[in-house]
């Protein structure tokens, strides 16, 4: 628990994990050689991933390639067996547990959509607020003017503000991945991982999410995990290919699609 | 005011409080000022009856705020009530001074009998109310804390924690059935004679106690209401609901757990503490499993995660366990089983969610 952030404190007295966070070298998340097996299969096989700050990445590959362990990797649900992940030039993740993490400013939209059903969108939103989480605070804890415009905002951005009070259990399947992404936004995260955001969504919600997303990117780095190859090719600028655990290929959509070797892994398929 | 806004909306939890102060106010005037010739003379067996109700309900309103809200289906909550009974109990037993059987003024009878020559270190301070009644809410809080700490760090939940809860207040029976524990064995605590002063057998003082248990019910209801409209209650039920999701956000789940369990079982301690003097003994009974599993049921007849509901389940049941075993004595628990298994079946939202009434949000 007591992290390499924690060790050093006293060098920064007082400062929150987000003021430790440098990026002065515009690298946002660095994954280094980094192995996962389990029961003696390699989920991840030595990988090696960059994110930079504001970009927006698409990662694809086939079923099994590790996109998912990967991002349990990165948001402290899988610890790897060998390598490195650091969250700028000073945090070391893998020393930090989920919440510290997501405190960290990582925000995570997993594959299926994970949204508090019970409770109001807003209230949804509120939760998810970057803030002081633990548990006096919490309860003592009141929205300020400026927390409720913050709420009003994100519901403008992904576009439920006339469903704000409804129950999230009700809200359609796009409009719950849209909400989930807002509960990233609430956290004011510098990274979001995405996974698979417009499964299961109609043409119209695909296009909408292309451009909430879009519209993210600058402000934040973001992590888009797809199947979707329409999908990655109307958003993404860099891809990177993982094939068995490691990265395969990376660059531009084009530069990608042509490379032989991605062609002969997604014809294997 | 907090409190009035805790109380928006649950129209419920406004009906219940109204008619239990209104009760609070009229009966113990109907027993003390009504001559026992009138029809409108309520006995001091019934008072006492009724304040025993009341410190139930308190226990299943303490139930109802992990199960419902937390979603950790404890069924050991009978252990912290019959710890705050026996801090309650221990007090009482010293207020008997010299006036036990074998008039030592220092030692309770049990300790007399079994020829101990001094009191055990743990029974100190115990003739203190103040101290005695800290620790009726301390030591359950305590113990709930650390067994919830270790618990819920090693994301133990669902049906598993409920058996650990189970072994934990079944431990403690065993525990406290033993004479050398210094608690009385298997007869447990009785005979008392007076509290602060007060002759327990004194109508008076029934009547007090009822009116208390009376109050430190409608205290933990609205703090458990307090709790659940608070950012920290919708963590709660966002725990409940989808826990790694909340865990995602940045909440530590163990933590948010931890705490409420506890609160909890402090309620449920001082549930016990005001139910001891009522029923005149304390054993370790009611360390019983059974006890903890049927306090479950009352909550779920009255309606999980409304906490009025958890009022009116304990009331109903023990008004139907009062009636029923007086005519039947044997069949309760099969009356009891087909109880739950007819609520579970029929009213899955207990008798809270088949009330007209407004469910609260």
């Amino acid at each position: 628990m007591g992290g390499q952030v924690e060790r050093w404190q006293y060098l920064n007295p007082g400062k929150t994990l987000a003021e430790t966070l440098d990026i002065s070298h515009t690298t946002l998340l660095y994954v280094e050689g980094v192995t996962v097996s389990f029961d003696g299969f390699r989920a991840l096989n030595d990988l090696s991933f960059y994110v930079d700050v504001g970009e927006l990445r698409c990662v694809i590959g086939p079923n099994g390639a590790g996109k998912t362990t990967m991002m349990d990797v990165i948001t402290g649900k899988t610890r790897p067996d060998a390598g490195y992940v650091f969250f700028g030039q000073r945090i070391n993740l893998l020393e930090l547990d989920e919440p510290r993490i997501a405190q960290a400013g990582i925000g995570r939209k997993f594959q299926k959509p994970t949204v508090f059903e019970q409770h109001q969108v807003y209230e949804n939103l509120e939760l998810a607020m970057a803030g002081d989480k633990r548990v006096w605070p919490t309860l003592m804890a009141r929205l300020s003017g400026a927390q409720r415009d913050r709420i009003d905002e994100v519901l403008g951005i992904i576009g439920l503000r006339e469903q704000a009070r409804r129950p999230a259990g009700a809200l359609s399947h796009g409009q719950k991945q849209w909400l989930e992404i807002g509960m990233l936004l609430m956290q004011d995260p510098l990274l979001l991982l995405v996974d698979e955001p417009v499964a299961g969504m109609t043409h119209q919600e695909m296009d909408r999410t292309a451009e909430l997303l879009l519209s993210l990117a600058g402000k934040h780095s973001v992590v888009v995990v797809e199947h979707d190859m329409d999908f990655v090719r109307s958003i993404a600028k860099r891809v990177t290919v993982l094939h068995q655990g490691s990265v395969l290929a990376e660059g531009s959509m084009d530069e990608v699609q042509h490379d032989p070797r991605v062609v002969e892994v997604y014809l294997g398929e | 005011m907090g409190i009035v806004k805790a109380l928006e909306g649950d129209t419920g939890g406004q009906v219940m409080l109204a008619v239990l102060l209104v009760v609070t106010l009229v009966v113990p005037v109907l027993n003390l000022a009504v001559p026992e010739t009138s029809l409108w003379h309520v006995s001091t067996y019934t008072v006492t009856l009724l304040g025993k109700y009341l410190t139930y309900a308190l226990l299943a309103v303490a139930v109802d705020l992990v199960w419902g809200y937390l979603g950790i289906l404890s069924l050991g909550h009978g252990a912290f009530f019959a710890l705050g009974g026996y801090a309650m109990g221990m007090y009482l037993m010293r207020q008997i001074g010299d006036r036990g059987v074998y008039g030592d003024p220092i030692l309770p009878d049990f300790m007399v009998f079994l020829n101990w020559k001094e009191l055990p270190w743990f029974w100190n301070g115990f003739d203190m109310f103040w101290f005695a009644a800290l620790m009726a809410i301390l030591v359950p809080g305590v113990l709930a804390y650390v067994f919830g700490y270790l618990a819920f760090r090693s994301r133990v939940t669902g049906v598993y924690l409920s058996i650990i809860t189970q072994a934990l207040t079944y431990a403690l029976m065993l525990a406290f059935f033993r004479n050398e524990m210094g608690f009385g064995g298997n007869n447990g605590l009785t005979d008392f004679k007076e509290l602060l002063g007060f002759d327990l057998q004194s109508d008076g003082t029934r009547a007090g106690l009822f009116m208390a248990s009376a109050a430190a019910l409608a205290l933990g209801y609205l703090a458990c209401r307090v709790i659940v409209t608070s950012r920290l209650g919708r963590v709660a039920v966002a725990i409940r609901d989808a826990e790694s999701r909340t865990r995602f956000i940045g909440y530590r789940v163990e933590r948010v757990k931890v705490a409420i369990f506890a609160f909890s079982a402090m309620l449920a301690g001082v549930a016990g503490a005001l139910y001891v003097p009522q029923v005149g003994i304390i054993n370790p009974g009611e360390f019983s499993p059974l006890n903890s599993i049927e306090l479950v049921i009352w909550v779920a007849v009255g309606g999980r995660a409304t906490l009025y509901g958890a009022v009116v389940g304990a009331l109903m049941v023990n008004y139907g366990k009062s009636t029923f075993t007086a005519m039947f004595p044997e069949a309760w628990l099969f009356a009891l089983g087909a109880l739950f298994v007819l609520v579970t079946l029929l009213l899955p939202r207990g008798i809270a969610g088949w009330l007209p009434a407004r469910r609260a949000g």
